[in-house]
């Protein structure tokens, strides 16, 4: 059975595809690699035809009518040309593929959706104009994108280093019962609701400054009581696999542990450690509970955390929705706009830290 | 063996020098043809080595004299490797790690409770079984590791005549002259194991450790590394564990063969002796099967 030589006059005879080259058994053949996408292409075609016949297009339907479709028509397909291995393979792709569809359908559906209505007032004004005394159309969000900055900067700058020095206790100092004792409550933060965090940090400066106040610096602390225990965890992660025979190189050399960890260990892992605290700035960039209660609502640009309220980008789409102006139509494009803002610098900050971690990361495979 | 018949062993430990002179005599490889440096001694007293509640090694007493290559070997998980890293307490970095005994450099025993590891380390200095630069270093900067993360106020000029001098010693100056701004891990593995040697004796040492130094090497790689070894112990006191017998014959003076009686028992120190005398005629029938290849 042996179609190995291009004159055996079996291989003239039969198609060459109906015998494995590798075993010489006599299979049913083999369908092209493309096959997958000829299936969903048709069945999105008929899927289609039928909606518009029917006159009930969506998005959504033609999705769950494409995949209705592809699923038993590859299988059967599969079945009939190839064998039921094959089949079950070609099911069990098109079966993940679906999956996939299926979890990321919401994530394109809600960014058309925002890009659509955010583009309306996402102009030059939006983002050189506050909204002070503005109560129709126009003004902008200038004060609210400031205050963003500010507050989730400040609170990276106080996040980064309890996090990252926490995170250097648990891989390189601690032992035993602290250890166990700093990480129960590490996983206990990360489980903690934003609006808590929001009102323990009103609650601790309001013991001082008396109710009612509200400083932008209270807003970084709320917002930073979320960002510790995802800079801890992220930089635990990254400080874990740097390899120990780095540190026992190190030390070999006669090196003390602080400098160890200080000169190896950390620019070893900095570039995981910058891509983790971007992570984690995407994280509460976007946090409305915590900052409603401590920030406050306020139309006009403030740059200082310690006196005075502070607008930010959430807690604006919050308000322009909420108690829009008189042209209310305006208000809402404005919040729109505001939630596109967003969702761009986070977008920024994930391709940022994906950039950072191509170009400076330190390939560690390469290592062990 | 009983612990009794370690102790004579032991005892007869003292007269090594005399031995390895006599097999000098015979026209049999010794120690370097010239001492640049005379490096230190290190001499080990019923050393047992534990992991938590496991005891690994027991009752080690050897010395290993200076400016001389010493070779461990013996069968996997037998303890080598541990007695290595023991000399530079390394061994302690291990979580539950500890150690009995005294480990004596020259006359001072680096386990005495005044010891800092660190100054330890400084003078014992080693290298791993897989080459291991530092990633986020370039070249000159892994060589140069030793003395930039310990010593202070080194001009840059010393630190470069330093490094030329470190890379020349490791047989790798020739190799990367030209690019001493690249990063060390674009190395090959012999090249890298030798800048890890060059890293390691750019803080001029007393004693190196190497701990199977090869196994991740090829066989021309290996031999360069050979060549550098026995280059090397004309200024350090060189200590090797080794899996590869031909190694160990080729490259030592003195060979230490550990064993196990069977596994979950303490390794133990069964033989040292001459590395001629262990390959050729060891006093032990335990040493003999293992080096004649009849082990198990």
């Amino acid at each position: 059975m042996s179609d190995q030589t291009p004159d055996n006059p079996s291989a003239a005879v039969e198609p060459v595809d109906h015998v494995s080259p590798i075993t010489g058994a006599s299979v049913s053949g083999t369908l092209p690699s493309w096959f997958l996408q000829a299936i969903v292409g048709g069945s999105a075609l008929v899927a289609l035809a039928i909606l518009l016949a029917t006159g009930s297009f969506t998005i959504v339907l033609l999705f769950i009518l494409t995949a209705a479709l592809s699923l038993p028509t590859a299988y059967i397909w599969s079945r009939l040309a190839e064998n039921s291995r094959q089949a079950m393979d070609r099911l069990v792709t098109l079966g993940i593929v679906t999956g996939f569809g299926l979890a990321v359908l919401p994530l394109i559906s809600l960014l058309y959706e925002v890009v659509k209505r955010g583009t309306a007032r996402f102009d030059g004004s939006f983002f050189t104009e506050a909204q002070r005394g503005v109560i129709g159309a126009g003004g902008g969000a200038e004060h609210a994108i400031i205050g963003t900055l500010v507050i989730t900067g400040v609170a990276t700058l106080i996040s980064v280093p309890i996090g990252i020095m926490t995170a250097v206790y648990l891989t390189e100092y601690g032992t035993g019962r602290l250890r166990r004792a700093v990480t129960f409550f590490v996983d206990v933060m990360t489980g903690i609701p934003s609006i808590v965090a929001g009102l323990f940090a009103y609650a601790l400066f309001a013991a001082f400054l008396g109710p009612g106040i509200r400083l932008g610096i209270i807003g970084s602390v709320a917002l930073s009581v979320l960002m510790i225990p995802i800079v801890i965890r992220s930089a635990e992660e990254i400080l874990k696999i740097v390899p120990d025979h780095l540190r026992e190189a190190a030390y070999a050399l006669g090196t003390p542990k602080w400098k160890v960890v200080t000169k190896i260990v950390l620019p070893t892992a900095l570039a995981g450690l910058v891509t983790g605290v971007m992570l984690a700035v995407a994280r509460v960039i976007g946090e409305t509970a915590p900052l409603l209660v401590t920030t406050g609502v306020i139309d006009s640009v403030n740059t200082n955390p310690l006196s005075g309220r502070m607008q930010n980008l959430a807690v604006y789409a919050y308000s322009e929705y909420k108690d829009p102006g008189v042209d209310v139509q305006a208000s809402y494009d404005k919040a729109w706009a505001a939630a596109l803002t967003l969702i761009l610098m986070v977008m920024i900050l994930s391709l940022l830290a994906r950039w950072v971690y191509r170009r400076f990361g330190t390939d560690l495979r390469d290592t062990r | 063996m009983t612990e009794t018949a370690d102790k004579t062993k032991s005892d007869r430990h003292a007269p090594v020098a005399t031995d390895l002179a006599k097999t000098a005599e015979q026209g049999v490889k010794r120690g370097p043809d010239k001492v640049e440096r005379v490096a230190k001694r290190f001499q080990a007293k019923d050393v047992n080595l534990y992991y938590g509640d496991f005891h690994a090694v027991q009752d080690v007493t050897m010395t290993i004299e200076a400016n001389q290559v010493t070779a461990l070997i013996g069968s996997s998980g037998c303890g080598k490797t541990t007695v290595l890293r023991s000399l530079n307490r390394m061994h302690e970095l291990t979580p539950g790690a500890r150690v009995e005994g005294e480990v004596v450099l020259d006359d001072q025993n680096i386990y005495a409770p005044n010891v800092d590891p660190v100054e330890v380390r400084r003078l014992v200095g080693m290298v791993f079984q897989a080459p291991n630069p530092f990633p986020t270093m370039s070249i000159y900067e892994n060589v140069a590791a030793g003395l930039t993360l310990n010593r202070r106020g080194i001009s840059k000029t010393e630190k470069s005549d330093i490094v030329e001098k470190s890379l020349r010693g490791a047989h790798l100056w020739e190799e990367v002259k030209d690019r001493l701004d690249r990063p060390g891990s674009g190395l090959s593995g012999g090249q890298q194991q030798r800048l890890c040697i060059a890293r390691a004796i750019a803080v001029e040492p007393e004693v190196l450790l190497m701990d199977e130094p090869c196994s991740a090497l090829d066989p021309v790689a290996t031999l360069a590394v050979e060549d550098l070894i026995e280059d090397l112990k004309s200024r350090y006191t060189i200590v090797i564990v080794t899996h590869n017998m031909q190694q160990a014959a080729r490259a030592s003076d003195v060979t230490a063969f550990f064993n196990l009686e069977a596994s979950g028992k303490p390794g133990r120190l069964v033989e040292m002796d001459a590395t001629d005398k262990i390959f050729t005629t060891p006093s032990k029938r335990e040493t003999e099967d293992y080096v004649s290849g009849r082990f198990g």
